[in-house]
């Protein structure tokens, strides 16, 4: 139980910056960008092609980064300059990555089971610390049984990445680029007349965007020791979901608050999903089911709510009216009664 | 040289013709050989009825729409094919939608920031900074709405007149070179409107703006700006010059408007007959 959760904190943390990615496409340019499918894996793919061949991890890793950046920018340049629909722009982009990844990987899977990556660098770093050895027994002293966590190194060095990438989020949508892209989502019209080229900022938003998801699928290739052709699908949905479940549970009242919030609920989804995976008749396969279900849910639910409130408060004020009729009508009858 | 300067033309529309639909039934000429100067320091109101062409003119100006013919210059320079968000630059806007004009999920500091850079470029900055914070609240503070004390609110939860306020203040508070203003009192309730009106009016005057704007209510358009011009069936049917227009009232001008259609319904009928 420990372990299975312990492990989804883990690849929680890692799909957060996916998830920051989707917020700043989805809910910052309020553009349903579906590439995010594709540039996971074209991230994963760069990255585990790199690795094999030899070329350090970091730099494996920067360069899926930066080839996430020019897919995202292509959806942005089919959408502004081509004016084909987000979405479609977004599904073609996506169609596209699948034959550019398997051109990359060369074959629909690539193993690194045996190479050097980030994250054995990591471990071998963090056993070197000792750190290690101190957490567990901290945890014993308090009492903890079970299986206790092989290295906490990689939980806390991905930590640290991901919230350098939600300062960095930050940081960049309070700068006076990050304002107009944030402006361009939220009313185009009135930017436009504040002298901004509504599609660069398209195009910068999305490359960003697509940037931190192909960068999420690269460490979660060499978390899970593989690239794979079909990592990617669904994934637009469980960057929606950890969105939603973390504005849900966190709010979004700042900037700073509503990033954190994603970074939440991406870890949030992971843990939902490991424990669904523990319930006897559910399978692995039934995982893109149980991500569906719970965005589905979370669209509807707030909904039924809503309408439950404004039916209460039509009921009351109902009531108030109904019972004000009753006494008027009990005066009247008490007259009659008395004459 | 004092004179020139004085003179100097701001904008000039050209022989403007524009026509939308062209070819099918539904063609329509919205502004037929226009042509209008506006100089430094002009502040011209312009009424017609719906579908005089008033709108299509401020399109034009903004670069929203591209003229068929003729050609649009701001301070000299040919600015007819210059894409609106390179025009917004010379050019401040407010329209007649009060939520058109800014951000809503963004605050009021923010939405400034925005409004600042818009003769300036963009870089990777900080939008709102200290010193800036301290320029806008002092910018706030001529709007007297208690604006200046809410920097850090959502503009969405602002009212229809103070997000118009807000609006007005952004479009002008970089001094552009040409404030266009499109009915952007029509959508407010009467006391709102006032108010929005007199705040145009104090701002033009102490930024000496050189302004076009569009307006339904003839006693505003009198009441502001040194320059009056009347549209009809895409066509600029009157022309009232700064000592004129100190003589107008509503009736002259209501009887002048009837005065032209008559002449041209008794040419129309002198065509047909």
């Amino acid at each position: 139980m420990f372990t299975a959760i312990f492990g989804s904190i883990e690849s929680g943390i890692i799909y957060a910056i996916m998830a920051l990615g989707v917020y700043l496409s989805f809910r910052i340019l309020d553009f349903p960008d579906l590439t995010v499918d594709g540039s996971f894996v074209t991230g994963a793919a760069t990255a585990a092609t790199l690795i094999v061949a030899g070329v350090n991890p970091f730099f494996a890793t920067i360069a899926a980064l930066i080839v996430g950046f020019i897919a995202g920018a292509i959806t942005g340049l089919l959408h502004t300059v081509g004016k084909i629909n987000p979405l479609l722009s977004g599904i073609l982009m996506m169609i596209a990555l699948y034959s550019i990844n398997l051109r990359i990987m060369g074959r629909s899977n690539v193993p690194l089971l045996n190479e050097e990556t980030i994250m054995t660098k990591v471990r071998d770093f963090w056993s070197s610390l000792g750190i290690d050895s101190m957490l567990n027994n901290m945890l014993l002293a308090m009492g903890f049984e079970g299986t206790l966590p092989r290295t906490w190194g990689i939980l806390i060095v991905m930590l640290i990445i991901t919230i350098l990438f939600k300062l960095f989020t930050d940081w960049l949508l309070q700068t006076e680029i990050g304002l107009a892209i944030r402006a361009t989502g939220d009313n185009k019209r009135m930017i436009r007349s504040f002298s901004a080229n509504t599609s660069w900022f398209i195009i910068l938003g999305l490359g960003l965007s697509n940037a931190m998801v192909a960068f999420s699928g690269a460490l979660i290739a060499q978390y899970g020791s593989f690239a794979d052709i079909g990592m990617g699908i669904g994934m637009i949905i469980i960057g929606l979901a950890s969105v939603i479940i973390g504005e849900a549970i966190f709010g979004t009242k700042t900037l700073a608050r509503a990033t954190l919030a994603v970074i939440g609920g991406a870890i949030i989804y992971r843990i939902v999903v490991s424990l669904a995976l523990r319930v006897q008749f559910l399978e692995t396969g039934d995982v893109k089911l149980i991500t569906a279900s719970i965005v589905i849910l979370a669209l509807i639910l707030p909904q039924i709510i809503r309408n439950q409130k404004v039916k209460k408060q039509k009921e009351k004020k109902r009531q108030e009216r109904l019972s004000a009729v009753d006494r008027k009508d009990g005066g009247h009858a008490a007259v009659k009664t008395d004459i | 040289m004092l004179l020139t300067e004085r003179m100097e033309a701001m904008l000039q529309l050209k022989q403007i013709y524009k026509v939308f639909n062209e070819g099918t039934p539904d063609e329509k000429i919205a502004l037929n050989n226009v042509d209008l100067t506006l100089n430094k320091g002009d502040f011209v109101t312009i009424i017609g009825s719906n579908g005089a062409g008033k709108s299509t003119l401020m399109n034009i100006i903004s670069g929203v729409l591209i003229p068929d013919e003729g050609s649009v210059h701001i301070n000299g320079n040919n600015v007819t094919e210059l894409p609106e968000y390179n025009r917004s630059r010379y050019i401040g806007r407010v329209f007649q939608d009060p939520m058109a004009g800014t951000s809503p999920s963004m605050t009021i500091e923010e939405n400034l920031a925005i409004a600042y850079s818009r003769n300036k470029k963009r870089t990777f900055h900080r939008g709102v900074t200290k010193k800036r914070r301290e320029f806008f609240r002092e910018s706030l503070e001529t709007l007297h709405l208690g604006l200046e004390n809410r920097l850090n609110a959502k503009v969405g939860l602002l009212s229809g007149g103070e997000r118009q306020a807000l609006s007005l203040l952004m479009a002008t508070f970089t001094e552009p070179e040409i404030l266009l203003l499109d009915e952007h009192t029509a959508a407010l309730d009467p006391s709102r409107a006032e108010l929005i009106t007199n705040l145009t009016k104090e701002i033009v005057e102490r930024l000496n703006l050189t302004t076009l704007m569009v307006t339904h209510n003839m006693k505003q358009a009198i009441e502001l700006g040194n320059r009056l011009i009347m549209m009809d069936k895409g066509q600029i049917i009157l022309e009232v010059n700064e000592e004129e227009k100190k003589q107008l009232t509503v009736e002259k001008l209501l009887a002048e408007f009837q005065r032209i259609r008559g002449e041209q319904m008794a040419s129309d009928r002198a065509v047909l007959s």
